[in-house]
């Protein structure tokens, strides 16, 4: 697999002056990209910076406006997923691109199938992915159906498809997105040994901590230019931010609560959640949040953070426990729900932006009054009182700097830092007693977390309770003052923040309940 | 190329429909030129017999009116993200609603009284018919689809019994009720307009049309000005998003189905109050049914389907004509003709969006910034 190694050896890819235009958007301008052959390069920037462009580019989804590529030295014309494959270039999508009903290895064959005859092939195949798995590292078990594996495993079964076809060069969309630390730390073990026996890695993302442990080199986009290129040596995480960004940024943790904690505002007990195969995913969680701090909820995710936002919010009823919030009492059977949440000063921003937060197919100034839309300001005697609506969200837009400022523009126009923007705009905006935050920076760029950060400090410095679930830890650290580790539907520890590390707060988020009771 | 720029709402409410029409009258030419008939003449009667006299005109508007009233009802329905296929059953129930208040009260109750109890009675049956559909979809998982198709054949075959064991005038050979007192009959639109002096060839067109116009700004009212309507289209487009705001999916569902069934039942007042004045089989004659592209072509918007249902009332009232006067262009060909619409500007409607938005894309670029547009073949250059 080694490719022979040269004095001087061409770069595995060199893109040179790429321009490529979308109507007025120049998404890419005069880009140019060398990759050196057997290095990992990272490639940074905001959303929208032309990243995924510039890889479109060089895997044949568009052709460029104008420029050139060359591959191992040699000019290349790649107008289709095909040439780029024949090149030797291997992509692994964000989402996958997995057939779930079908077994591992069909999926590596599908479409590259080695034999007429399936018998044939699966063996071909088998045997040459069981030498793959061995010289990488990459195991997934080959007949287990798609659908059935952890999201570990099926990036690890789209490197083996992308290896088994001939890659050389691997391009990896913002893998570990998707991953738990432990799967992430297992996936750069792999993608270092990978590095090892020669294969060249362009590695797209934003958490730059990442690029700063596995990267050799690094070029930073913005606004579809390269604006910066150097060796990992020479990078520092502050300075790749300040040059995604394009100004100075502050995203670690600005003070902590300037009073201590108020009164409590909403208290939780026992609260036990099962899903409909009676599998619980929540146990046994209480909780109480004061006026006037940040909690913080920290946890590999899966590990019933959502539910714990849901029953607080209202959007599900659990099994067992109890509530009080603004002096009222709920259990289950009369529990609340996501209206009286509201007349009670309970707001919550969700973690899911699309499917929750807003209406997508709704104008802005309609997803900025969701669920608020029955408020007096809002509506008389049934009616909508579209100025006052849309007077309302350009006001919230002014506030909380969302943009474009059009609240006519429809809400999946808005990138996802304006979203979170907006529909942060729209829960503050009503004072409320108590906030909810699902991943207040998930898909959001360096300069929104920045503002968003410092807005949830306004909130709680104001004497409102925040909770705050991320899992981003580095999130959590840098805005709690209070953290909850929350693994397999309980929570495993309480830490004021100035007992919090790293280290402590990742042993809580992993460690099984048969390790707790040996230790 | 960016094959997906999305296409601006002008072109998708207005040059898209026109192309897909445009299409389709051109593959119904070419099957009239394949049978040996001139399209050209077949047209130009097509077009003459639905607009070209005031009595051609009349009838056109209605079969219009039909048409608005069962587009309306699917597009309600789906603007909360519901499939409404049953506006034909709807519309029967909405006639036997009716028609039961006439046949109770036409000769106690004076007309102007009278005739708004038609109106609810034929617009609380269609309603209870099609809330049980959403019932159903709300509450027990069945696909309203399925259920409002069956439902189709239920109305249809309860009219039946209705009629021919409970209904039926004693002594009538005919399948169909006594009719009803004058009272309960709405006045045609040549009567209307001869209140004001204007002379108007007598039609079965009657003041439902104006009932449906009304209906359509209502539902415009309903949809985008009240917050009823605001929490329906926030179900229908995002069901996740609507619970979060506390707006519960299963009640809305309930709702939409319900008015989707209501606006159907008015069907009635055009059909029984308006021409016939005594219930009788088959009065909805399939625009439930035709509502469905109407919706479409419509776009789901009610001026849309006001302008596509007088397409639709067009080529029912012109192919009728062109039937009866071509030779060997027998009725058959009129609902092909129909159907080749129906084919390509409602279920094809986006089939050649793409092409259009690059069309649209390409002339923009040309006018606003030539310095960019380059040959395609240039690119690695």
């Amino acid at each position: 697999m080694t490719p022979p190694a040269p004095a001087s050896p061409a770069p595995a890819v060199r893109m040179s002056a790429i321009n490529k235009r979308f109507g007025s958007v120049q998404a890419n301008a005069d880009v140019d990209l060398s990759v050196i052959r057997g290095t990992v390069h990272g490639l940074v920037g905001e959303n929208g910076a032309g990243k995924s462009t510039l890889m479109s580019v060089l895997y044949g989804f568009y052709a460029a406006d104008s420029g050139s590529i060359e591959v191992f030295g040699a000019p290349a014309r790649i107008r289709t997923a095909f040439d780029a494959i024949a090149l030797g270039l291997g992509m692994v999508h964000q989402h996958f691109m997995l057939v779930e009903t079908l077994s591992a290895i069909d999926n590596v064959m599908l479409g590259a199938e080695p034999h007429a005859l399936l018998k044939r092939a699966d063996a071909i195949v088998r045997a040459r992915l069981t030498e793959l798995m061995g010289s990488t590292g990459l195991k997934v078990e080959l007949d287990a159906i798609v659908g059935e594996l952890s999201v570990g495993d099926r990036q690890r079964l789209e490197i083996l498809k992308t290896l088994y076809r001939g890659a050389k060069i691997l391009i990896l969309d913002e893998p570990t997105a998707v991953l738990t630390p432990q799967e992430t730390e297992a996936l750069f073990k792999v993608l270092a040994r990978l590095r090892a026996q020669g294969t060249t890695i362009i590695l797209i993302t934003h958490k730059l901590k990442e690029v700063m442990r596995l990267c050799d080199h690094v070029t930073v986009m913005r606004a579809g230019r390269v604006v910066h290129e150097c060796a990992i040596a020479d990078a520092s995480v502050q300075g790749l931010a300040e040059a995604m960004v394009g100004r100075q940024v502050n995203i670690g943790r600005q003070g902590d609560a300037a009073d201590a904690p108020g009164a409590v505002a909403l208290q939780a007990e026992g609260l036990t959640v099962r899903d409909a195969m009676q599998v619980v995913r929540l146990q046994g969680v209480s909780l109480s949040l004061r006026a006037g701090e940040i909690v913080g909820v920290a946890g590999v995710a899966g590990n019933g953070q959502s539910e714990l936002l849901e029953v607080l919010s209202g959007l599900r009823e659990p099994a067992q426990g109890a509530l009080r919030v603004a002096g009222q009492a709920f259990e289950p059977g009369r529990w609340l729900d996501p209206r009286r949440a509201r007349e009670l000063g309970l707001a919550h921003v969700p973690e899911d932006r699309h499917a929750r937060a807003m209406v997508m197919s709704f104008a802005a100034w309609e997803s900025a009054v969701l669920g608020y839309e029955g408020l007096p300001a809002y509506s008389r005697r049934g009616w909508m009182r579209h100025r006052h609506m849309v007077e309302a969200t350009a006001a919230l837009m002014q506030r909380f700097d969302v943009r474009p400022r059009d609240p006519q523009l429809g809400s999946a126009k808005f990138s996802g830092g304006n979203q979170q923007k907006l529909v942060l705009a729209r829960e503050i905006g009503q004072a409320p007693r108590v906030l909810l935050v699902g991943q207040p920076t998930r898909g959001v760029d360096i300069g929104a977390i920045e503002f968003i950060h410092a807005q949830l400090r306004a909130l709680r410095d104001a004497g409102c309770a925040l909770l705050v679930v991320s899992s981003e830890l580095d999130e959590i650290l840098a805005l709690a003052d209070r953290v909850l580790v929350m693994n397999e539907g309980r929570i495993t520890g309480e830490l004021p923040i100035n007992e919090c590390t790293e280290a402590r707060i990742g042993l809580l988020m992993v460690e099984t309940a048969h390790e707790r009771q040996a230790a | 190329m960016s094959a997906n720029a999305p296409l601006p709402r002008w072109a998708d409410v207005v040059v898209l429909p026109l192309v897909n029409l445009a299409i389709a009258l051109l593959v119904a030419a070419l099957v009239v030129a394949a049978i040996g008939q001139s399209p050209a003449q077949v047209m130009t009667m097509l077009v003459r017999g639905a607009f070209g006299s005031e009595r051609g005109l009349s009838y056109t508007l209605y079969y219009t009116t039909s048409f608005i009233f069962t587009g309306l009802a699917v597009a309600l329905a789906s603007h909360g993200g519901l499939f409404n296929i049953g506006a034909e059953g709807q519309a029967t129930l909405g006639g036997l609603g009716t028609g039961l208040v006439a046949l109770w009260l036409s000769n106690t109750l004076p007309a102007a009284v009278l005739l708004p109890l038609m109106l609810v009675g034929g617009a609380l049956f269609g309603m209870a018919w099609a809330a049980v559909p959403g019932y159903l979809q709300a509450y027990r998982g069945s696909h309203v689809v399925i259920t409002t198709i069956m439902f189709n054949f239920l109305a249809s075959t309860l009219l039946v019994y209705l009629l021919v064991n409970r209904l039926k005038a004693p002594g009538s050979m005919s399948v169909e009720s006594v009719p009803f007192g004058p009272a309960a009959h709405l006045p045609g639109m040549h009567e209307a307009l001869a209140w004001f002096g204007v002379a108007w060839p007598s039609s079965p067109l009657n003041l439902s049309l104006l009932l449906a116009l009304v209906a359509a700004l209502g539902v415009y009212a309903f949809l985008w000005h009240s917050r009823a309507g605001y929490r329906l289209r926030a179900v229908g487009s995002s069901e996740g998003a609507a619970a979060y705001a506390g707006i519960r999916p299963k009640r809305q569902i309930i709702v939409a189905m319900g008015l989707s069934g209501a606006l159907a039942g008015m069907v009635g007042m055009n059909e029984i109050a308006g021409v016939n004045g005594k219930l009788l089989l088959d009065f909805v004659g399939g625009a439930g049914f035709t509502g469905i592209a109407v919706a479409v072509m419509g776009r789901n918007h009610p001026l849309g389907i006001v302008l596509a249902s007088l397409l639709f009332g067009a080529l029912f009232q012109g192919g009728a004509e062109v039937s009866f006067e071509v030779p060997g262009f027998s009725r058959d060909m009129v609902v092909t003709l129909q159907g080749f619409i129906v084919l390509f500007s409602g279920a094809m409607a986006y089939v050649i969006a793409p092409a259009v938005a690059a069309l649209i894309q390409r002339a923009g670029r040309g006018r606003n910034a030539p310095a960019v547009a380059q040959a395609p073949g240039a690119s690695h250059g």
